[in-house]
C-alpha cells in the first residue's frame, strides 16, 4: 500500500543510508520519513515505551517543523537539547528544559540531519542494565515484551529495532549502549574516550561516559560515527585528533587481522547459547580470513567491583547539583536542609540512592585509600592488560553480554546479579578503548545474541572493518522481530 | 588567682584568599568584572548546569605560578584539580573545583619586618580554585548571585610563624604590596578581592605542642584581622587563666562589637571527599614555562627598597614607606630621575611629608594625586631658589591638587614670591619687635626659642611671604646690637 505521494509507507523499517541514497534521488523527502517515523511510534510505542512524554508530545507540529532535512535520529534523555526537556527519566530533573545543545547536537544539526524532538528511555540517570529504573516507567524489549531491552540506553536500542527510530545516540558509561543493543539485535558502538565530546552529556561517571551510535546495521553506525566524533574545546578530556571517514574502513577487508580471544570471558557464568553463537561467529571469521589466538587479560575478575567503586563515587558528585536550588523538582520544606533531604529523599530513585550512598561511602575520609585509590590502581592495571594484548593484536572478541535479555522484574531485587550483566562490557570503559556489539544469532526462544569487538585507542577502524565484513557475510542485521502491535 | 603568672605566646597562621583579576572566570568565558546585574555575568558552566563542563583558563595557572615564585614557592611539575564536596546554595554544583593533594606550589616564605628586624614567615602552600557565588539575606529570602561563581582564586596558607596580630598585619600588608607588584589581583578586601581567615591558638612560652585553635572568619579589613586576632588572645588568655579549655570551633568576627562570636552550625569533622576532578585532565608544567614567568616578574617591593637605598641614599624609614605601593615608588623613581636641583633629601621629604599627607587626606595613593613628575619639580624649583617659602609651597601644592592649574601661576595670582629685600623685611620686623617686648626680653635673658617664635611672629605678618632665613638673620643682628 502506498501513500498519496506513492512512497512505500514502510520508510522506517529502512536504514539511515538507503534513506540517505532515496532522498539524493529525489523520491522521498525527510517529512515522509518523519510521517512514517511518527505512524510507527503511535502504533507501536504504546507497547514498547521507547520513548518518553511521547502521549504528551506526539503529533507534534513543532517536531515536524524541526525535520528539515536528512533523516532524524532518535536522542537518549540525558543528552542536553535546546529549549527541549531533558530530564535523564528522573522525577529530580522534572521540567528541566537546558539553555543550550550538547556538542554532539550541535554536530548533527550542522550535519544537515535533525533530531526527533522525542527523547528515549532510560534507567535514571543511566544506573542500570535494564531501563526498569526510569521514572517514566519501563520499556519492553520488542523481540519479546515480557523480556528488559537492556540498558541504560534500552529506549535508543528498543527505538531502532522495533523500527520507531532509523537511528538514535546512546551513551555508555559501563556498557549501556553495548549491552543493550546486543538485547534487541542491533549495532552499537562506544568509542573511545575523548573521541566524542561529552559536552552536553548529563553526567553519570565523568572518567567513563561516551555518547555513541545505536543503529540498524554498520554502515549507519559508522555514518553517526562521521556526524558526532571529534574534538570538542568545550570537553577538556575529548582528544584532538584526526577523525577519519569511518564509511572508508567499511570495505577495508579483514585477511590477516590479528584477533584475540580473552580466556577469562568465556568461562562459567556463560549462557551457553551465547557461547555457541560468539564462536560460530570466529569460525565465520576465521573463513574470511582473520587469525585467531587465545589471549589473557589477567586482572578481568576486579573489573565488576573497580568499576563500581569508581562510577558511584564520580557519580556521587556529579550528582550532588541536582539538589532543588535551581532547577528541576523542589520538594516544600521549612528550611534549607530539610529541603535538600527532602527534595532528593522524594526524586530519587532507589538505583540512584543506592549508588549516591555507594560512591559517597567510597570517598569517604578513612575509605577513600582501602576503595576509591585502590579502585584507580586496579584500574591502571587493566587498562595495561589491554595496551599489552594489543601489542600483537588488531581486535578483541567476546560476548557482548553474558546473557541474552533476561525477563522483566527478573534481576530488579538483585542488584549484584544486575550488576553482572555489564561484566563483559565495563573493562572497555575503565580503559577507555573502543567496543561494539554486533548481532551474532539468536536464542532458540527467538531472543537476540550479541558479540563485541574490542580495539585499541582511537582505532574505531578496525572494529568497522571486522563488523562490516561479518554483517557482509551473515544475515542477522536483516532479521526484524515479529512483534505485531 | 594564680600563684604563678603563665605568659602566653599566639601562635597564628592566615589563609588568604585572593581573585585573580584574568578577563574571564576559570573554567568559562565569562566576564569577572565586579559589580555587574546579578546573574548577568553567568553561563552553563559557571552555574553548574546539568552537562556543561569546565575548560581550564590557562591565564589563571600564569598569575598562580607568578604569585607561588613571588613568595619564593617550589612549584610542582605534575598538577591537578580536585573536587572539594560540600552542599551550599552558593556552590552550584555543591563541590567547588580547587586543588587537594597535588597543588600548584609549596614550601614558600615571605619576610615581613616586625619593627625588630626581618621576620621569616613560611607560606604553606599556594593553590588554584573556583570562587562560590554569593547570597544576599533579604528579609524573608535568600536570593544568590551566580556572577562571582568560577572567579579564579589562589588560596595562599601561611604556616602558624606568627605570633601577635601586629605581625599578623604586617604579613597582610607585605602580601598585598608583593601581589601589587604582580599585578595579577586587585587586593581589594572590600570588593572581597581579598579575604583572610585566621587559626589561632595559645601556649605558655616555651611550650613546643600547640594548644587549641579556633579559626576566625568574617573578618574585612587588615585592622579586622588585627583587631579579631587581638580580641581572640583576650579571650582565650582569659578562659586558660581561669582554667577553663578553650573549644576547637569557628568564630565569626563582628565589627561593630568587635568581638569574634561561635558560627552558629553543627560542626562534625568535615569530610569533603576529595577526589581527582575528571573532567579535567592533570597537567604538566615545564621548565621553560616556570623560567619564562620568572622572567617576567618585576622588581618586588623588597628587591626595590634595597635599590632606593643604595641608588638615592634614602634612609630606610622613607624606602620603606616609598615602596609600600607600585604605583607610588613608580611616580617617586620617576621624580628621583628627573630631578636635576642639589637637595635630594628636600624632595624626598616632599614625598613622606607633604605627598603623603594631602594623599592620606583624599583618601588616595600618592600616584593617584593629581600631579605630573613635572608638575612637582617645577613647584620644588621654586622653594630651591628661595622665590617662595615652604609654607607657601605646601598651599601651592593644595592648590595645584584642587584646581589643576601650573605652580608658576598659583604663585603669581596669589603673589607668594618670598620677600627677601631686607628694607621690607626690617619694616615688618619693627613691628614685631614693638609688639612683643616680652620675648624680646626672653631673648635677652637668653632663651633662644624666643628668637623662633618672633621669626614665626615675622612670617605670619608678612603672610607667609618672608624669607625665614633672611628674617631669621636680620632679628639676630638686630637683637644682639
Amino acid at each position: 500500500m502506498a501513500i498519496s505521494n506513492g512512497v512505500d509507507k514502510k520508510l522506517n523499517t529502512l536504514t539511515a543510508h538507503e534513506l540517505l541514497d532515496k532522498l539524493k534521488s529525489g523520491g522521498i523527502s525527510s517529512e515522509d520519513i518523519f510521517s512514517a517515523l511518527e505512524k510507527r511510534i503511535k502504533e507501536a510505542d504504546p507497547k514498547v515505551n521507547a520513548y518518553v512524554r511521547n502521549q504528551v508530545q506526539l503529533p507534534l507540529a513543532d517536531n515536524r517543523k524541526n525535520i528539515t532535512g536528512g533523516v532524524p535520529i532518535a536522542i537518549k534523555d540525558n543528552i542536553c537539547t535546546e529549549g527541549y526537556n531533558t530530564e535523564c527519566c528522573s522525577k529530580i530533573l522534572e521540567g528541566f528544559i537546558p539553555p543550550y545543545d550538547a556538542t554532539v547536537i550541535k554536530k548533527i544539526k550542522g550535519s544537515g540531519h535533525a533530531f526527533l524532538k522525542l527523547k528515549t528511555n532510560m534507567d535514571e540517570f543511566a544506573f542500570g542494565s535494564s531501563t526498569e529504573n526510569s521514572s517514566f516507567g519501563l520499556t519492553h524489549n520488542p523481540w519479546n515484551l515480557d523480556y528488559v531491552p537492556g540498558g541504560s540506553s534500552g529506549g535508543s536500542a528498543a527505538a531502532v529495532a522495533s523500527d520507531e527510530a532509523i537511528w538514535a545516540l546512546g551513551s555508555d558509561t559501563g556498557g549501556s549502549i553495548r549491552q543493550p543493543a546486543s538485547f534487541c539485535g542491533v549495532v552499537g558502538l562506544k568509542p573511545t574516550y575523548g573521541r566524542v565530546s561529552r559536552y552536553g552529556l548529563i553526567a553519570f561517571a565523568s572518567s567513563l561516559d561516551q555518547i555513541g551510535p545505536i543503529t540498524k546495521d554498520v554502515r549507519d553506525c559508522a555514518l553517526l560515527m562521521n556526524i558526532i566524533a571529534g574534538y570538542d574545546p568545550n570537553d577538556s578530556t575529548s582528544v584532538n585528533t584526526q577523525v577519519p571517514d569511518y564509511t572508508k574502513s567499511l570495505n577495508s577487508g579483514i585477511k590477516g587481522l590479528k584477533i584475540g580471544i580473552p580466556k577469562e570471558y568465556f568461562v562459567e557464568g556463560l549462557d551457553p547459547e551465547v557461547n555457541s553463537a560468539v564462536k560460530e561467529a570466529i569460525n565465520i571469521l576465521k573463513k574470511l580470513g582473520a587469525d585467531f589466538k587465545e589471549v589473557s587479560l589477567n586482572h578481568t575478575q576486579y573489573a565488576v567491583p573497580v568499576y563500581y567503586i569508581i562510577a558511584t563515587a564520580e557519580a556521587s558528585s556529579n550528582l550532588a547539583r541536582f539538589d532543588g536550588v535551581q532547577y528541576g523538582f523542589r520538594s516544600k520544606a521549612a528550611n534549607l536542609i530539610d529541603m535538600y533531604k527532602k527534595t532528593r529523599g522524594e526524586a530519587f530513585g532507589e538505583e540512584a540512592k543506592r549508588r549516591i550512598i555507594l560512591g559517597t561511602f567510597v570517598l569517604s575520609h578513612g575509605y577513600y585509600d582501602a576503595y576509591y585509590l585502590r579502585a584507580l590502581k586496579v584500574r591502571t592495571l587493566i587498562k595495561q592488560d589491554f595496551d599489552k594484548a594489543f601489542q600483537d593484536l588488531d581486535c578483541i572478541i567476546t560476548p557482548t553480554s553474558p546473557s541474552p535479555a533476561f525477563k522483566i522484574g527478573e534481576r530488579v531485587d538483585d542488584p549484584l546479579k544486575m550488576y553482572l550483566s555489564d561484566i563483559y562490557t565495563i573493562s572497555a570503559n575503565l580503559a577507555g578503548i573502543p567496543g561494539m556489539s554486533l548481532p551474532c544469532g539468536f536464542t532458540k526462544k527467538g531472543l537476540p545474541i550479541g558479540m563485541q569487538i574490542l580495539a585499541k585507542h582511537f582505532d574505531e577502524e578496525r572494529i568497522f572493518s571486522l563488523s562490516f565484513a561479518y554483517e557482509q557475510n551473515t544475515e542477522w542485521h536483516k532479521m526484524k522481530p515479529d512483534f505485531k502491535p | 588567682m594564680p600563684n604563678e603568672i603563665i605568659n602566653y605566646e599566639a601562635v597564628i597562621g592566615l589563609e588568604v584568599h585572593l581573585h585573580l583579576n584574568t578577563k574571564t572566570k576559570a573554567f568559562c568565558g565569562c566576564s569577572t568584572e565586579f559589580g555587574k546585574e546579578p546573574n548577568s555575568q553567568t553561563c552553563p558552566v559557571c552555574l553548574g548546569l546539568p552537562g556543561s563542563l569546565p575548560v581550564f583558563n590557562r591565564t589563571v595557572l600564569d598569575y598562580a605560578i607568578k604569585v607561588a615564585l613571588a613568595l619564593n614557592c617550589k612549584i610542582q611539575e605534575y598538577t591537578k584539580f580536585d573536587r572539594k564536596n560540600y552542599f551550599y546554595p552558593d556552590l552550584p554544583k555543591n563541590y567547588q573545583i580547587s586543588q587537594y593533594d597535588l597543588p600548584l606550589s609549596k614550601g614558600g616564605l615571605l619576610n615581613i619586618d616586625t619593627g625588630e628586624g626581618l621576620k621569616r614567615i613560611g607560606i604553606t602552600r599556594v593553590h588554584m580554585e573556583e570562587d562560590a557565588g554569593k547570597l544576599i539575606h533579604e528579609d524573608n529570602v535568600t536570593l544568590v548571585d551566580f556572577n562571582r561563581t568560577g572567579i579564579p582564586l589562589l588560596e595562599i596558607v601561611s604556616e602558624p610563624d606568627i605570633n601577635s596580630p601586629e605581625e599578623a598585619y604586617q604579613y597582610l600588608s607585605t602580601l598585598k604590596s608583593v601581589i601589587e607588584y604582580l599585578d595579577i589581583s586587585d587586593c581589594d578586601m572590600e570588593k572581597g578581592s581579598l579575604r583572610c581567615d585566621a587559626n589561632i591558638s595559645l601556649r605558655p612560652k616555651g611550650e613546643k605542642n600547640l594548644g587549641v585553635k579556633t579559626e576566625l572568619k568574617n573578618m574585612n579589613s587588615f585592622k579586622g584581622v588585627k583587631d579579631a586576632l587581638a580580641y581572640e588572645i583576650k579571650r582565650q588568655t582569659g578562659l586558660l587563666e581561669s582554667g577553663g579549655g578553650i573549644t576547637q570551633e569557628t568564630r565569626l568576627w563582628d565589627d561593630k562589637e568587635s568581638k569574634t562570636f561561635p558560627m552558629r552550625t553543627k560542626e562534625g569533622a568535615k569530610d569533603y571527599r576529595y577526589f581527582p576532578e575528571p573532567d579535567l585532565p592533570p597537567f604538566i608544567i615545564s621548565a621553560e614555562k616556570i623560567k619564562e614567568i620568572k622572567d617576567s616578574i618585576p622588581e618586588l617591593p623588597y628587591e626595590k627598597y634595597g635599590r632606593f637605598m643604595k641608588e638615592y641614599g634614602l634612609s630606610e624609614y622613607d624606602a620603606k614607606i616609598l615602596v609600600a605601593s607600585k604605583e607610588d615608588a613608580f611616580f617617586a623613581e620617576e621624580c628621583f630621575n628627573a630631578y636635576s636641583g642639589k637637595d635630594k633629601k628636600m624632595l624626598v621629604n616632599w614625598f613622606i611629608g607633604p605627598l603623603l599627607s594631602e594623599a592620606n587626606s583624599r583618601s588616595l595613593k600618592i600616584s593617584g594625586l593629581n600631579i605630573s613628575s613635572a608638575g612637582l619639580l617645577e613647584l620644588l624649583g621654586f622653594v630651591e631658589r628661595n622665590e617662595i617659602s615652604n609654607l607657601s609651597a605646601k598651599v601651592v601644592l593644595t592648590e595645584m591638587l584642587d584646581s589643576q592649574k601650573s605652580a608658576a601661576g598659583i604663585i603669581k595670582e596669589k603673589n607668594l614670591i618670598q620677600i627677601s629685600d631686607t628694607e621690607s623685611l626690617k619694616e615688618i620686623m619693627v613691628q614685631v619687635i614693638d609688639e612683643n617686648p616680652k620675648s624680646v626680653s626672653d631673648y635677652k635673658a637668653g632663651k633662644e626659642n624666643a628668637l623662633m617664635f618672633l621669626v614665626g611672629q615675622l612670617m605670619r605678618k608678612s603672610g607667609g611671604k618672608a624669607n625665614p632665613k633672611i628674617a631669621k638673620e636680620l632679628l639676630k643682628e638686630r637683637l644682639n646690637a
